[in-house]
């Protein structure tokens, strides 16, 4: 990674306190032990989480340390890759999400995921948000159903004039707002985002961190960003992934997690620390 | 100095021979059209595609009975390989196993390499013998032959679409069937359908298999599919076997008429693949 990093030793992150939050809010994912590997080689091991309801949890860490790994195990997408192995456990409001009898197509339907490349359908802007209703079966009033989840992604009034246009005319910004708005039109309870803002410009990344702000009334949302400055910005808690190597094996671990705050001001572990500050990564 | 020399005569001869290669290629396709066009081009006429065969011994007559069959019998065989050449595709690229798809793979690569005149053996055995000749088998033997041509066009066009849009749309909570429906389908039809008109083209011309399942028939248009239909190739292979140099003539100007056919419908599929090259283009 190129960037530089300035983080001021004081960041503001409002109203957050790690003991405080974590009490109150209902528990959403609590994840025992989850160890993945592909094959042989192992990503992440022996990560234990807790991610609370109607806040903003960001994944940060180096490249390599398993970032997309574990955020794509909270909504199975992991089981479309061959050869994924998943050990210990995820609990999703307390019921084990790989157990023998859970259907990952229906674990999908609940918790929605937006993608590091902004992938609409080559179809219109209607069809792309009108499509996973329809075919979920939740035609009633869709065209209010389209309206609603494009004001909540903050782009209905750029499109509104044009739905019928081929959503590939929209810039890249639009295009990731628009996926926003596809997910969230099936009512997910879960929004998961793998680096939705690292192929955006600035001002569109700011767009999307706005609108994250907005969606955590109403949704819990994981952000996976390989971008420090974004995590400062929008999340309550952070939870900072590193690579660790020992002998022969790499894999991603997780070091800390804790408010926002605190992981870029005041880390407990050198390592999250040594990245915050940009000494390494 | 002199490795540098080598290097670049080398570089110089190969290119001249790849060139002379490319020329040669073409040449031998110019020759086929010129030669072809110059026998068959004199029986070509309004009346050559409207009337149908003249009756054994009398002048004049067309091929328009042979026009009506070949069109029936290709139709009816790609409705038969069309929809097992897609749905067999769709199997392949989403929905089997590794472990599973290797040896289909290999099955219906094997089934494209396989000679016509096998294919028309082993219909003739299975649908002719004990009943007659028919549209029905004739059809069938060009289907045989369509359905690895279509199946592995699908192929290529379904590994087109990028897996972002699978994610995208499996993320929704939606299945893979509806997934390949709303989605893979639909970015691909340009694809497939290109497919099917080279598959098309391909058994529009087929003689083999059409000599053992449709090839005793009468000079009269012909459209009951339960009797052998009258067709082109077999039309071609008759009249270049009669003495009669018109009959030749005739031969050589209903080749001309599928080389034309071929011709248009491989500019049709080009065209096809490029519209949908350009929706799935980002």
């Amino acid at each position: 990674m190129t960037e530089s990093f300035t983080i001021a030793p004081v960041i503001d992150v409002t109203q957050v306190r790690p003991d405080s939050h974590a009490g109150e809010r209902e528990v959403v994912f609590d994840i025992h032990d989850l160890t993945v590997s592909y094959g042989r080689v192992t990503a992440i091991s022996d990560v234990n989480l807790q991610i609370h309801r109607n806040i903003i949890t960001a994944i940060i860490g180096p490249s390599g340390c398993g970032k997309s790994t574990f955020i794509r195990c909270l909504n199975r997408m992991n089981d479309l890759v061959p050869g994924t192995r998943i050990e210990g456990q995820i609990l999703y409001q307390g019921s084990d999400l790989y157990a023998s009898g859970v259907d990952p197509v229906e674990v999908r339907r609940r918790i929605g995921m937006v993608f590091q490349k902004a992938n609409p359908f080559p179809k219109s802007i209607y069809d792309n948000v009108a499509w996973g209703p329809r075919v979920l079966g939740m035609r009633k009033d869709l065209d209010e159903r389209v309206e609603k989840a494009l004001r909540s992604a903050a782009l209905w009034d750029e499109v509104k004039d044009r739905l019928k246009k081929n959503a590939l005319s929209l810039s890249g910004g639009q295009q990731q707002r628009l996926c926003i708005a596809r997910a969230i039109a099936v009512e997910p309870e879960v929004l998961l985002l793998d680096e939705p803002a690292s192929a955006l410009d600035p001002i569109a990344t700011s767009a999307i961190e706005d609108l994250m702000h907005h969606l955590k009334r109403e949704y819990t949302l994981v952000i996976v960003t390989h971008n420090m400055q974004q995590a400062a910005r929008v999340a309550d808690l952070t939870a900072f992934f590193s690579l660790e190597v020992d002998e022969n094996r790499r894999s991603g671990v997780l070091v800390e997690y804790d408010a926002t705050s605190k992981i870029f001001t005041n880390p407990s572990d050198k390592r999250t620390e040594d990245y915050v500050t940009g000494r390494f990564g | 100095m002199s490795r540098y020399r080598r290097r670049r005569l080398v570089n110089r001869a190969m290119e001249v021979l790849a060139t002379v290669a490319a020329l040669v290629a073409v040449g031998v396709l110019a020759v086929v059209v010129i030669s072809v066009a110059r026998r068959g081009a004199g029986a070509v006429s309004w009346g050559f595609f409207t009337k149908p065969q003249a009756l054994f011994g009398q002048p004049g007559g067309g091929i328009a009975n042979a026009l009506v069959g070949t069109a029936l019998l290709v139709l009816l065989a790609t409705a038969m390989a069309l929809p097992v050449g897609v749905l067999s595709a769709i199997y392949l690229t989403e929905f089997a196993r590794r472990s599973v798809a290797v040896p289909i793979q290999v099955v219906i690569d094997v089934l494209a390499g396989l000679p016509t005149i096998v294919i028309g053996i082993f219909v003739y055995a299975l649908l002719v013998v004990g009943h007659t000749q028919s549209g029905y088998a004739g059809a069938f033997a060009l289907a045989v032959i369509m359905l690895p041509l279509i199946a592995r066009a699908t192929q290529e066009v379904l590994l087109l679409v990028p897996d972002t849009l699978r994610e995208a749309s499996l993320a929704l909570g939606v299945r893979r069937w509806r997934t390949v429906i709303g989605v893979i389908l639909p970015s691909s039809v340009g694809g497939i359908l290109t497919g099917t008109v080279l598959a098309v083209a391909r058994a529009a011309g087929e003689t083999a298999p059409l000599l053992f399942t449709s090839s005793i028939f009468a000079n009269t248009v012909q459209t009951d599919v339960t009797k052998a239909l009258p067709n082109i190739p077999v039309l071609i292979f008759t009249y270049s076997e009669q003495p009669d140099p018109a009959l030749h003539q005739q031969a050589w100007a209903a080749a001309l008429v599928l080389m034309a056919f071929v011709l248009l419908a491989s500019l049709a599929a080009k065209a096809l693949l490029a519209r949908s090259r350009r929706k799935l283009a980002r």
